[in-house]
């Protein structure tokens, strides 16, 4: 989805050739999303299909030039997204939520076994990660999205931890109106 | 990690700890049969949440309060086997402390807060001089060393804290959330700082931290919960196979 804005990111710096910007985009992702030439090609094909860009031979390779409409959908793509998305839906929001269903227990434990996957996956990024000094920016920028997404998810298995510790110790006051022995 | 020989001592090695306060109805236990070992040269980073025991752990390693049972062991030595004056030289010759309140002396220069330790040891003014002056420039601080904290940004002061806490020959560098006041790229320039401290100097890092991304800097990483080790994340060997092939939640 997102190649297609960004052949256009890229073509409206100036007209190019497929090859040419199949290399831009990597560079400009920090060589961390690959593309193959067939891709791109398929990809321009569509945006001219769809009068968002032009080509016109020259020296054995198709030039392609943003048009008018091309530069407008760029302008959309570039404003900001939505933020009353819906709750996420992943796997690891499901498995803890379902396992709070069954137990306080068995939900800690769950907490801790991804807590610690997810940390020696931290680990390992923190290790790959170029460092300060030799990285180009992409490079760092991409570094930094892995690291804080991850983060991301720890925060939140660290808050479910402490969430469920304090219920814990939270004495409930007994129902009055319960369907047992009230 | 190295492998190392049977008899070389761990930086810190504690065995089956526990840490009570209070009393009677009012009694609360910080730590629970905790057993922990750091060799030279780890980094292992300690979390868990607020009240799991982790900073106890940290002053119990450092000789600044004594365990109700179980024993610590700092480089082979039983911190229960010293009088309080050892434990006091221990402190100041082989554990560096870095907190989050930088325990910096106001009134102090930078060189004369990082000479202050070895000061107390009767170190020659000179050589306190050169080697406080050796520390400050490798943690990045090479010039207004005649400044006082006041003078140096919330970062540039955990640096001189670093460094203070470094300088000399430690076996065991304890730092309780160094960090806590900086912002994200001030934190990760000190955590760096602190990560090479192990291959630099051979000494071990114990890091308490709530950060995940501090923490992952760690060889180890081992969570607290209710005074308890409840598990331990291991950087995976070199040689391992990238992110790819490992255990990915989702």
């Amino acid at each position: 989805m997102a190649v297609r804005e960004g052949l256009l990111a890229l073509l409206n710096e100036g007209p190019s050739h497929g090859y040419l910007l199949k290399t831009a985009f990597e560079a400009a992702t920090g060589d961390t999303w690959p593309l193959n030439v067939g891709q791109v090609y398929t990809t321009l094909d569509r945006l001219q299909r769809d009068g968002l860009v032009t080509s016109e031979d020259g020296d054995g390779h198709k030039r392609y030039t943003i048009t008018a409409a091309g530069r407008e959908e760029l302008a959309r793509w570039w404003s900001p997204v939505p933020t009353d998305a819906p709750p996420p839906r992943d796997e690891l929001l499901l498995k803890v939520l379902l396992a709070v269903e069954d137990s306080a227990e068995h939900a800690l434990e769950v907490i801790t076994q991804h807590r610690t996957t997810l940390t020696r996956l931290l680990q390992q990024r923190r290790r790959g990660a170029p460092g300060a000094g030799r990285a180009n920016l992409a490079g760092l920028l991409v570094a930094d999205a892995l690291v804080t997404r991850a983060e991301a998810d720890l925060r939140w298995l660290d808050l479910c931890e402490a969430r469920l510790l304090r219920a814990r110790t939270t004495v409930v006051p007994p129902t009055t109106n319960g369907d047992r022995d009230g | 990690m190295a492998e190392r020989a049977p008899s070389t001592p761990a930086a810190l090695e504690v065995r089956a700890i526990v840490k009570r306060f209070g009393a009677g109805l009012t009694e609360v236990r910080a730590l629970t049969d905790v057993s922990l070992r750091v060799e030279p040269g780890e980094l292992v980073a300690v979390m868990g949440p607020s009240g799991c025991g982790k900073s106890t752990l940290l002053h119990l390693a450092g000789a600044l309060e004594a365990p109700d049972a179980g024993h610590v062991l700092v480089g082979g030595r039983d911190l229960s086997t010293l009088s309080a004056t050892e434990q006091a030289a221990l402190r100041r010759t082989d554990v560096g402390f870095v907190f989050q309140c930088l325990n910096l002396v106001p009134s102090l220069t930078a060189m004369e807060n990082v000479m202050l330790p070895m000061e107390l040891e009767g170190v020659p003014v000179r050589e306190a001089r050169e080697r406080a002056r050796a520390a400050l420039v490798s943690v990045g601080i090479v010039e207004q060393l005649d400044r006082f904290p006041d003078d140096f940004s919330g970062g540039q002061q955990q640096r001189i804290a670093v460094a203070r806490a470094v300088v000399g020959t430690r076996r065991l560098i304890l730092a309780d959330e160094p960090t806590g006041a900086l912002d994200t790229m001030t934190g990760d320039a000190v955590i760096e700082l602190m990560a090479g401290l192990p291959a630099a100097t051979g000494a071990a890092v114990v890091l308490v931290t709530h950060e995940p991304r501090y923490a992952a800097w760690a060889d180890r990483v081992i969570f607290m919960r209710d005074g308890r080790i409840v598990d331990e994340a291991s950087v995976l060997p070199a040689s391992f196979p990238p992110v790819a092939s490992t255990a990915v939640v989702r």
